[in-house]
């Protein structure tokens, strides 16, 4: 077997891949869809019909897409330069750990001032947990890959003592959760029904602002050229260190991001259970989008769609929701192949 | 200070101790062999899920607990295998991959366990694995108890160290093992296939995972749980690079965790009152995180960890 690279990697090539990866992961997830005795077109169409069958699927959908363009926009940009920060979870946490201390009555300000603060504070708070991973890596060469993750158990052990312990709220009957932020502090919702919130657009406004600084900033160039060859940039003047700890401040402010919309959008307070994975998610959105920050949203509305069909569809038919979390874990496998194969051709003979 | 020296002086820390250390010892063993060949398993904490659902699973439907464990590890070896065609043949990411590997396999746990105990609400329990006492040895106050009176897989994840360590200190094939991850061209250039060496041992090295989850289903506890690994395969990853890439200190900084996580158990009931118990439930996280500090400037990586190897290529 020879591993060839090619001469020309057309656009199209390019475009296809997550959708081919995709199918991919459908196809192989059927084998599960089969074994729990469901046809396996009936089964997807019921997880089709769940995610956008109708309005209020539709808004769920588009709910939950949320805090994965976030957390896939902070692995989107921390990969782009090589630092990989799996930690997205609990930077999420860390942000909306900040949103709940200083939105429940610690500043009040107007609604028109209360928003941005907290989207300020949430994102500063998964920046700075962020910040020790990285500096750990560019002072002392320790592997953030393992930093970030551990750091995750330690941020949720964190919430958990926080909210059983000072930011308990004494009104909500003894259940281990913080009170809840102030009514101008809270996201709008963007329809009369439903829970779509204003975050989706706080969202979409970071994926341009993300692509237009990766596209058009002296930023971005240096934070593509470091994850592309480090020492090659580092000849040509970038400052790697710079560069490297600048990702991951934008990277956990993203995720942090995430936090304060899910609270202040969605929740309204804090419980430990604000988040099934949005931070892991995270990698598989980033990775379906091939790392480009505005297809970070159709990855992030296409894991979701996922997520949400596969809810209503364990309800229909009797298959475990896990196949959502399967799905992903497929898919994030497929895309890397599927990426591959646009770059290179296998050869089976010589 | 005098609570310390009380737990340190019952023979049950000792032996909790010993019994906590053993999946650390087969996780930490099992991530060291596949990153001296070169290749960093970041499915280690997915394929110790599948180790302790596949083992526990076999037993739950009637097989014997030995067939269990070897089941777990032929699933992790598989595991492995996904994770090496990945990385090793096709070359690609291994952050990724591993992390890809991660979601896969611990989704498809909890899916296949779902699917085969749809409504179990309480999880339903097993015979595990019944400690066997060494005679004579285990009458040795405190030491021998907590040694010498343990389950047949802790005895196996001790004996597994110094067989780890002399097969690659000193046979042929540790040496293209370890050739694999330090300089694969040399590895080639006397005719060995270095694909199949990292293969071998990434398929190795995940079965030693898959036996360590298995044994916290199968000796620790009695059922599987959700969530039940709960990032002992990140410490582990963490251990080796305390370790150096060196079983016998593997072993060490594994005892040093786990006596740390018996310690913590046991303080919470003392200190309990002044300290929430959140802190003693951090300090595996923080004391791994702190460990990977101390080591790091030391740290000697495999030279060709991460690099993948394409024949024919130039270097």
């Amino acid at each position: 077997m020879q591993i060839e690279l090619r001469q020309h990697t057309s656009l199209l090539r390019i475009g296809m891949a997550p959708i081919s990866a995709i199918f991919a992961a459908l196809i192989l997830c059927s084998a599960l869809i089969i074994w729990a005795g469901v046809p396996v077109l009936e089964a997807y169409a019921l997880l089709f019909k769940g995610a956008f069958g109708s309005a209020f699927a539709l808004k769920e959908t588009f709910t939950r897409s949320i805090p994965l363009i976030f957390t896939g926009l902070a692995v989107a940009v921390a990969f782009r330069s090589k630092f990989y920060n799996i930690g997205a979870e609990g930077q999420l946490y860390a942000g909306a750990l900040a949103s709940v201390y200083f939105g429940t009555g610690l500043v009040s300000l107007p609604g028109y001032l209360m928003v941005p603060f907290l989207l300020l504070v949430g994102a500063l708070a998964g920046g700075l947990l962020l910040l020790v991973p990285v500096l750990l890596k560019t002072r002392l060469k320790v592997d953030e890959v393992v930093t970030t993750l551990l750091l995750n158990f330690v941020v949720l052990l964190m919430v958990s003592y926080l909210i059983e312990g000072p930011l308990r709220d004494p009104m909500a009957m003894g259940w281990p959760q913080t009170a809840s932020i102030v009514d101008e502090g809270v996201l709008p919702t963007l329809m009369s029904k439903g829970r779509l919130h204003a975050g989706l657009i706080v969202a979409i406004l970071a994926s341009v602002l993300i692509w237009a600084v990766m596209r058009f900033t002296v930023l971005g160039y240096e934070i593509k050229a470091v994850g592309f060859n480090a020492k090659g940039a580092e000849f040509s003047g970038v400052k790697i260190n710079r560069t490297v700890i600048l990702t991951a401040l934008i990277s956990g402010g993203l995720a942090g991001l995430a936090g304060v919309s899910e609270v202040a959008g969605l929740k309204g307070y804090l419980t430990l259970d604000l988040s099934p994975g949005f931070g892991y998610t995270g990698v598989a959105v980033a990775m379906l989008a091939q790392l480009h920050p505005l297809a970070v949203i159709p990855a992030a509305l296409f894991l979701s769609a996922v997520y949400v069909g596969a809810d209503s569809m364990s309800r229909a038919v009797n298959i475990p929701t896990y196949i959502a979390d399967v799905l992903v874990g497929v898919s994030v496998l497929a895309i890397l192949v599927s990426v591959m194969l646009t770059r290179y051709r296998i050869k089976w003979r010589k | 200070m005098s609570d310390l020296l009380d737990i340190l002086l019952t023979a049950g820390f000792w032996a909790a101790t010993v019994r906590i250390v053993s999946p650390l010892i087969f996780g930490t063993l099992g991530e060291l062999i596949c990153e001296r060949a070169g290749v960093l398993n970041l499915g280690i904490e997915g394929i110790m899920t599948v180790g302790a659902m596949s083992g526990w699973m076999w037993v739950y439907q009637g097989g014997d607990l030995w067939g269990g464990v070897i089941f777990a590890a032929s699933v992790g070896a598989l595991f492995g295998m996904l994770h090496a065609s990945f990385t090793v043949y096709l070359g690609l990411s291994q952050h990724v991959t591993g992390i890809g590997i991660t979601l896969f396999a611990s989704s498809l746990s909890y899916f296949v366990y779902r699917m085969l105990l749809p409504s179990a609400t309480t999880p339903p329990k097993i015979v595990p694995f019944q400690n066997f006492e060494i005679p004579i040895l285990s009458d040795i106050p405190l030491f021998g108890e907590a040694l010498f009176n343990q389950s047949p897989l802790t005895y196996l994840a001790l004996i597994c160290v110094p067989v780890v360590w002399y097969v690659l200190q000193k046979t042929p094939i540790g040496l293209a093992v370890r050739m694999a991850g330090e300089n694969p061209v040399a590895v080639e250039a006397q005719g060995i296939d270095v694909l199949a060496v990292r293969t071998g041992a990434v398929m190795v090295g995940s079965a030693l995972m898959a036996v360590g989850g298995a044994f916290i289903t199968m000796s620790w506890f009695d059922a599987f749980y959700f969530g039940m690994v709960n990032g002992r395969g990140w410490i582990c990853v963490a251990l080796v690079i305390f370790a150096s890439w060196k079983p016998g200190k593997a072993l060490m900084g594994a005892f040093l965790f786990a006596g740390l996580e018996a310690m913590q158990v046991r303080a919470q009931q003392s200190a309990g009152a002044f300290i929430p118990y959140q802190f003693f439930l951090m300090l595996p996280y923080v004391m791994s995180i702190l460990a990977m500090i101390v080591m790091a400037r030391r740290a000697q990586y495999p030279q060709a960890l991460l690099v993948p190897f394409r024949r024919g290529e130039r270097v």
